[in-house]
């Protein structure tokens, strides 16, 4: 860890800490105000993560570390109503925050099911301390950046569904950052009860060229029988740096999809992790892409800590240019998880000399009645295949692209709402070719 | 229509083709035979244009210009359609993509519109019908999961449709059960035009009993050994390679004598 005591990454934090607490969300709230105070203590031992810690071998945030954000607590709305217009997602139920803080004006949520809280948390941290204290995590962040964001989150989404609701419309939980050298914390907490269900699409965006920090925290409570699906659109500034873990809880029966497409920032990391319970089905699956000097880091971790889970897991990257990425892929069959299936797959194609890509999958099985397997893989574009469409008068850049965007279109199979489809075709590398 | 002369062709500085010379008019059916090895394949993606196949002598005109300088696009869009001995998987290109993209590159490289979707979609029904194909056929990745003969009949359907001015069929009939070998039989058979050439790539004579070449030829090391009308070929398949390539090496033998080496 880094020395933290001399560190003006860190003084500067714990100075925004200090100056801000009294009226940082839940502050009148007892257990919330001591979860801040011991996680900003916690920020302090731990400081910045440095590639000694193997969790972070090979991305170096030492960058980040170098550089002075703000902690946002003026919002100005300038520009941001195109940058929400162009991001918007018809069809869903929308929660805009801006530089970490909710937008009513901006937002937008239809008729709900009786039991179907959508919102702010800070809101609900005034109006609903007691039900949020049944499952707000925290103090026992893994590294700095989550401990920072449980001292500072000023805001995020909290979804919260009884026993055997089910919202049809996805919500779409989109984070704008508005402006170069700021530093937000969003927060989000869904919570579904038994046989609840709900799709959420929680996207990062900023303006081009902008220079920030996002750091957020998503906590997803997937009650028995439940169905929680979880899309993650990262669209950052391609100077930005976006840090972020999602962290799901599932009971038994239930299931949880998550749906990674990590398209911008300048250094993107994203940890995401579940526990399976008895019977639960877990489906993971990402896209990332790099290009420039741009550096993208997911790490998942599925535990399966139970009997007779199923998880799939697919991760598939394109990187150009001087890109990397990591792909560090966690799985865990415990001594209890009998009957688990479990399959994971990484592949990635490099496009120049120069790109680069670490991928360990990391398969723990501890139990005997398993059916696991892995497979990683790193290479070009087939040469066979670029041939054959060129040998019937396509031109090696279109025939690039073709396979370019057939590679990618893979990971899109289990998006099924069709407006964010459309918007993640747009968005695929290489080219489209017109339906017919 | 098709000049080849004195090609030299290395492929991973392993010499395949020494001083073949080939002449295709308009119009015209060639079929290319010869034992495994003896550069049929070599000849066929040499004319495609596929990469890291080494031209170190000769030349190959093709409508009076120089082939050899033209990229495998550029050489599919000025009317060469190779059929694949081994059809390409492309997961995640649908078929009906493949065919639009390849024939609007072609179109367009001749300055002619693209075919509006109607158009495009009735050309390659008839074409589906013509090869006894399925309609889902389209819509399903390019030859991922498709039959042997499927396959095959998918790189005809692909050469009805784009039409080209000569086509180079690669053992197309390899593989291919009775059935699926007269489709596609009838399918190149259709294409019979006096403006388009054809080369008929194959081991035996049994497509050759469905297209009747015009010309018969023997490849046997690196070059052509022989060539006859279509009875060649029915002597060929009664009498086998065996003395053809006989003859052919004692040729080369006196041939390497003669420069010296």
């Amino acid at each position: 860890m880094m020395g933290a005591a001399d560190n003006p990454f860190v003084d500067r934090f714990v100075s925004a800490f200090a100056e801000r607490q009294a009226r940082l969300p839940g502050a009148s709230v007892p257990w919330m105000r001591r979860l801040r105070s011991e996680a900003i203590e916690r920020f302090v031992e731990l400081g910045l993560p440095t590639t000694r810690d193997e969790d972070w071998k090979y991305t170096n945030v030492a960058g980040i570390g170098r550089r002075a954000f703000d902690v946002v607590a003026d919002v100005s709305l300038e520009g941001v109503g195109e940058l929400v217009a162009a991001h918007a997602l018809p069809g869903t139920h929308r929660l805009v925050f801006v530089d970490g803080h909710y937008m009513s004006a901006l937002s937008q949520v239809g008729a709900l099911p009786e039991g179907a809280h959508i919102g702010s948390l800070a809101l609900a941290s005034v109006t609903y301390a007691d039900r949020l204290a049944e499952f707000f995590g925290g103090g026992n962040a893994a590294d700095g950046f989550g401990a920072l964001n449980e001292a500072l989150w000023s805001d995020g989404a909290w979804i919260d569904l009884a026993p055997g609701v089910v919202i049809e419309e996805p919500v779409h939980l989109l984070f704008v950052t508005n402006r170069g050298d700021a530093a937000s914390f969003p927060h989000n907490l869904v919570q579904t009860g038994d046989g609840a269900g709900v799709t959420v699409i929680e996207h990062h965006v900023g303006p081009d060229d902008a220079s920030y920090l996002t750091d957020a925290v998503t906590r997803i409570v997937v009650g028995k029988s439940a169905r929680v699906n979880h899309t993650k659109l990262q669209q950052e500034s391609r100077k930005s740096f976006h840090i972020a873990r999602i962290a799901a809880e599932q009971a038994r029966d239930s299931r949880f999809g998550s749906h990674a497409f990590a398209f911008g920032a300048q250094l993107a990391r994203s940890a995401i992790a579940t526990r399976l319970a008895e019977g639960c089905d877990t489906e993971f699956v990402g896209l990332y892409v790099g290009d420039g000097r741009r550096h993208v880091d997911h790490h998942t971790f599925i535990d399966h800590a139970e009997p007779r889970g199923t998880s799939r897991e697919l991760y598939k990257g394109v990187l150009d240019g001087s890109a990397r990425a990591v792909f560090n892929g966690r799985v865990i069959v415990r001594p209890d998880a009998q009957g688990t299936d479990a399959q994971q797959t990484n592949r990635n194609l490099l496009l120049s000399d120069d790109a680069e890509v670490d991928t360990k999958p990391q398969l723990e099985i501890w139990a005997d009645d398993v059916k696991c397997a892995h497979g990683a893989t790193v290479g070009q574009l087939d040469e066979d295949q670029l041939y054959y469409l060129r040998s019937r008068g396509i031109g090696e850049a279109d025939a690039r692209a073709l396979l370019i965007r057939a590679f990618a279109l893979e990971t899109l199979a289990g998006v099924v709402f069709d407006p964010l489809r459309a918007r993640l075709e747009a968005l695929l590398p290489g080219r489209r070719v017109q339906a017919i | 229509m098709l000049e080849i002369r004195n090609l030299h062709v290395t492929v991973d500085d392993k010499p395949i083709l020494h001083g073949l010379d080939l002449s295709v008019g308009p119009g015209e059916v060639h079929a290319i035979m010869g034992p495994n090895g003896s550069g049929k394949s070599t000849l066929a993606h040499v004319l495609a244009g596929r990469e890291g196949y080494v031209v170190t002598d000769g030349e190959v005109r093709y409508l009076g210009r120089d082939l050899l300088a033209l990229s495998a696009e550029e050489r599919a869009r000025e009317g060469i359609f190779l059929a694949f001995q081994y059809p390409v998987e492309i997961p995640g290109v649908a078929n009906i993509y493949l065919l639009k993209s390849a024939l609007n590159a072609i179109r367009r490289h001749r300055g002619e519109a693209e075919l509006d979707a109607m158009d495009f979609l009735s050309l390659v029904k008839a074409k589906l019908r013509l090869m006894e194909m399925d309609e889902s056929l389209l819509y399903r990745a390019v030859n991922e999961g498709f039959s042997g003969g499927e396959k095959k009949r998918n790189e005809i359907l692909q050469m009805a449709v784009l039409a080209p001015r000569l086509a180079i069929l690669d053992e197309t009939d390899s593989g291919l059960d009775i059935d699926a070998l007269k489709v596609v039989a009838k399918g190149v058979t259709a294409m019979r035009d006096p403006e388009r050439s054809m080369i008929l790539v194959t081991h035996y004579q049994r497509l050759l009993d469905h297209i009747r070449p015009d010309r018969v030829h023997v490849l046997a090391q690196g070059r052509i050994a022989l060539s006859g009308g279509p009875e060649l070929a029915l002597e060929l398949e009664r009498k086998g390679y065996g003395w053809v390539e006989a003859e052919a090496r004692k040729e080369a033998g006196s041939a390497a004598g003669g420069v010296g080496r």
